[in-house]
């Protein structure tokens, strides 16, 4: 809101001289007044909650007094805390990594298809991203139930033992990935698609006249062609996953034993449940240096892309 | 050089080299669809067995002996006893609700603020255009709490109105984003035709832009109608009362109750809950796909 002010001031007030200056006046101020309602909108909903987060951050638990930094202190004392970085990174990148590779793949299988068929698959392939993920993860949950679960039956015909889905650590934390990874995997695959379709077929008849090998056509030409969208899709990616809460809330919880919580897991658990809200803001912006990082690598990369289209 | 020397002077080689060009085409084309069959088989499988679930009897599903993947005594009556509970219909109304609020008030936002920052140079403008990008990389489970503060210091916890006023967190910024891609995209002899012939800013907009960039609109509304209805973090922190839940939130925690599982009833909300966004899927999946898309490609 004060924003909005800022900018409309200077050009009000200016005298108006000629009135071609005035049409520039009245069209800055219309400008200002159609875009006042989202200066609202990332003021008072975005800017103004994540500095009063910072703010929250430093107070006791009744929100009495000021404590600065103490309740990063003591997180970053706790083994639980610690836990909870590693598992975030671990499962960000590694679900990231997954999500990438399988879409990478998928779309160069889409793009072997004749035009035609392409729809059609590419429509059954982006199901598992349009089922809102707290609902689909309700799915997953109950093919991992261990006394009933569906994927454990059909291990079973291959003679592989019964696996502990969400019992054991290791097995809950890549069940979590394994979630992901299926609900991510297509959103990759579709941006993938749109790149491989952007790169001009000279350039592989091109490279085919050169005598390049498929591998040779992948790594000189498809890869640099799409490297832009490429990073920005990984960095994105690992921006959503990295700030996950649907998943983990609906299949572990955060358990067995508060090992597979992440950032916002945990945050949601020590901020609302366990009404420590200044720790549990703490928590959440934890977060923040690291997607700070990302996201300017993201903003570098989209400026470049759209730099290159002009 | 000895290789092509030794190529052009053995012609069988050569045709043998197009032969199998060919059949490694072919080759390509049966490892295409195997993977294809492949990965549609593991993406389908849960909302599938989900389906299957939700059409069995709970004897059924509790039968431990045959395949979980069978269904005996096919049943709708999962269904028939959601679709007569109040309290489901409850959190459709509130979804329904919601969501429509939602996308009204963000489409009007963004498509304003869109307008303006594509068309109407003024100060500032190209900062708040990169603004708008950064927010929309802000993810929501970095500011639940301290919005779960502010909600609260508005009396709007466990009020569905309170969902309404932090939604546009989720959709403007991403809204407004790839709008100001679809209108930087119209050329600008058209507004100095509309400007010629007298149109005022609101006519331009609303003549021209919004009809010429409707594809756009389509894709910005079937974005912010998506994200409001799976809206997950939000609803969690800010609701409790059942009565005031949207569908996410109502159907995994209200629809679990005690130890007993009802998965039938369980898994039969979790479809119907899904039904709209999927529905709005597959007759929109042109615009739904360009609107994904947009992201990284426009702007």
């Amino acid at each position: 809101m004060a924003d909005g002010a800022t900018l409309a001031l200077p050009r009000v007030e200016a005298p108006p001289a000629s009135s071609l200056r005035r049409f520039a006046r009245r069209r800055s101020s219309i400008a200002v007044l159609m875009t006042l309602p989202l200066i609202a909108v990332i003021g008072g909903l975005v800017l103004w909650p994540a500095s009063y987060a910072i703010w929250l951050s430093m107070l006791n638990r009744r929100m009495t007094a000021f404590i600065g930094l103490g309740n990063f202190e003591i997180l970053l004392d706790s083994e639980t805390f610690r836990m909870v970085i590693w598992q975030s990174v671990f499962f960000a990148v590694t679900a990231v990594i997954a999500k990438a590779l399988i879409g990478f793949w998928l779309a160069h299988m889409l793009h072997h298809l004749p035009a035609r068929g392409q729809r059609k698959w590419r429509g059954m392939l982006l199901v598992p991203w349009v089922i809102p993920p707290a609902l689909s993860t309700l799915g997953w949950w109950w093919m991992f139930e261990p006394s009933y679960s569906s994927i454990n039956w059909i291990l079973n015909i291959f003679a592989v033992p019964a696996v502990p889905w969400l019992g054991e650590p290791w097995w809950a934390r890549i069940s979590v990935i394994i979630v992901n990874v299926w609900y991510g995997a297509p959103f990759f695959m579709i941006m993938y698609l749109a790149a491989l379709k952007s790169v001009p077929d000279q350039l592989y008849e091109a490279a085919a006249i050169d005598g390049a090998t498929g591998w040779q056509k992948l790594r000189y030409v498809t890869l640099p062609m799409m490297r832009n969208i490429i990073s920005i899709t990984v960095l994105f990616s690992l921006i959503v996953t990295f700030a996950n809460y649907d998943i983990v809330r609906v299949l572990t919880n955060g358990g067995p034993r508060d090992l597979t919580h992440v950032f916002a897991s945990y945050a949601f658990q020590v901020g609302v449940l366990a009404g420590n809200i200044p720790r549990g803001a703490a928590v959440s912006l934890f977060m923040f240096p690291i997607l700070a990082v990302i996201a300017f690598f993201v903003l570098r990369g989209v400026t470049r892309r759209s730099r290159e289209e002009m | 050089m000895s290789t092509t020397a030794a190529v052009s002077r053995d012609h069988p080689a050569i045709y043998h080299k197009v032969g199998s060009l060919r059949a490694e085409r072919r080759w390509a084309l049966w490892t295409a669809y195997a993977s294809l069959i492949f990965a549609a088989i593991i993406m389908l499988a849960p909302p599938v067995y989900m389906f299957l679930t939700s059409i069995k009897t709970s004897a059924d599903i509790a039968d431990t002996s045959g395949s979980p993947w069978v269904v005996h005594h096919p049943t709708l009556e999962n269904y028939r006893e959601l679709l007569s509970s109040p309290m489901f219909l409850g959190f459709f109304w509130n979804s329904v609700k919601v969501t429509v609020c939602v996308v009204v008030v963000s489409m009007v936002i963004s498509v304003l603020a869109a307008f303006a920052l594509a068309r109407m140079r003024f100060w500032g403008s190209q900062w708040l255009a990169t603004g708008v990008f950064l927010t929309y990389l802000v993810p929501d489970t970095l500011l639940f709490i301290p919005l779960y503060q502010i909600v609260g210091s508005l009396g709007l916890l466990n009020s569905a109105w309170g969902l309404v006023l932090v939604y546009p967190t989720l959709t403007v910024p991403f809204c407004t984003w790839i709008m100001i891609g679809y209108f930087a995209s119209i050329p600008k002899e058209l507004d100095e035709a509309a400007l010629i012939d007298g149109a005022n800013w609101m006519q331009m907009l609303l003549k021209i832009f919004i009809p010429v960039a409707l594809p756009g609109i389509i894709a910005a509304t079937i974005f912010a109608f998506t994200v409001s209805w799976a809206a997950f973090v939000y609803p969690t922190a800010f609701i409790t009362t059942p009565s005031e839940m949207p569908l996410t939130i109502g159907v995994v925690s209200q629809l679990i109750r005690g130890d007993t599982f009802a998965w039938g009833q369980l898994m039969a909300g979790a479809l119907l809950a899904a039904l709209p966004p999927v529905v709005v899927y597959v007759f929109l999946m042109d615009y739904y796909i360009a609107g994904l898309t947009a992201g990284a490609t426009k702007g």
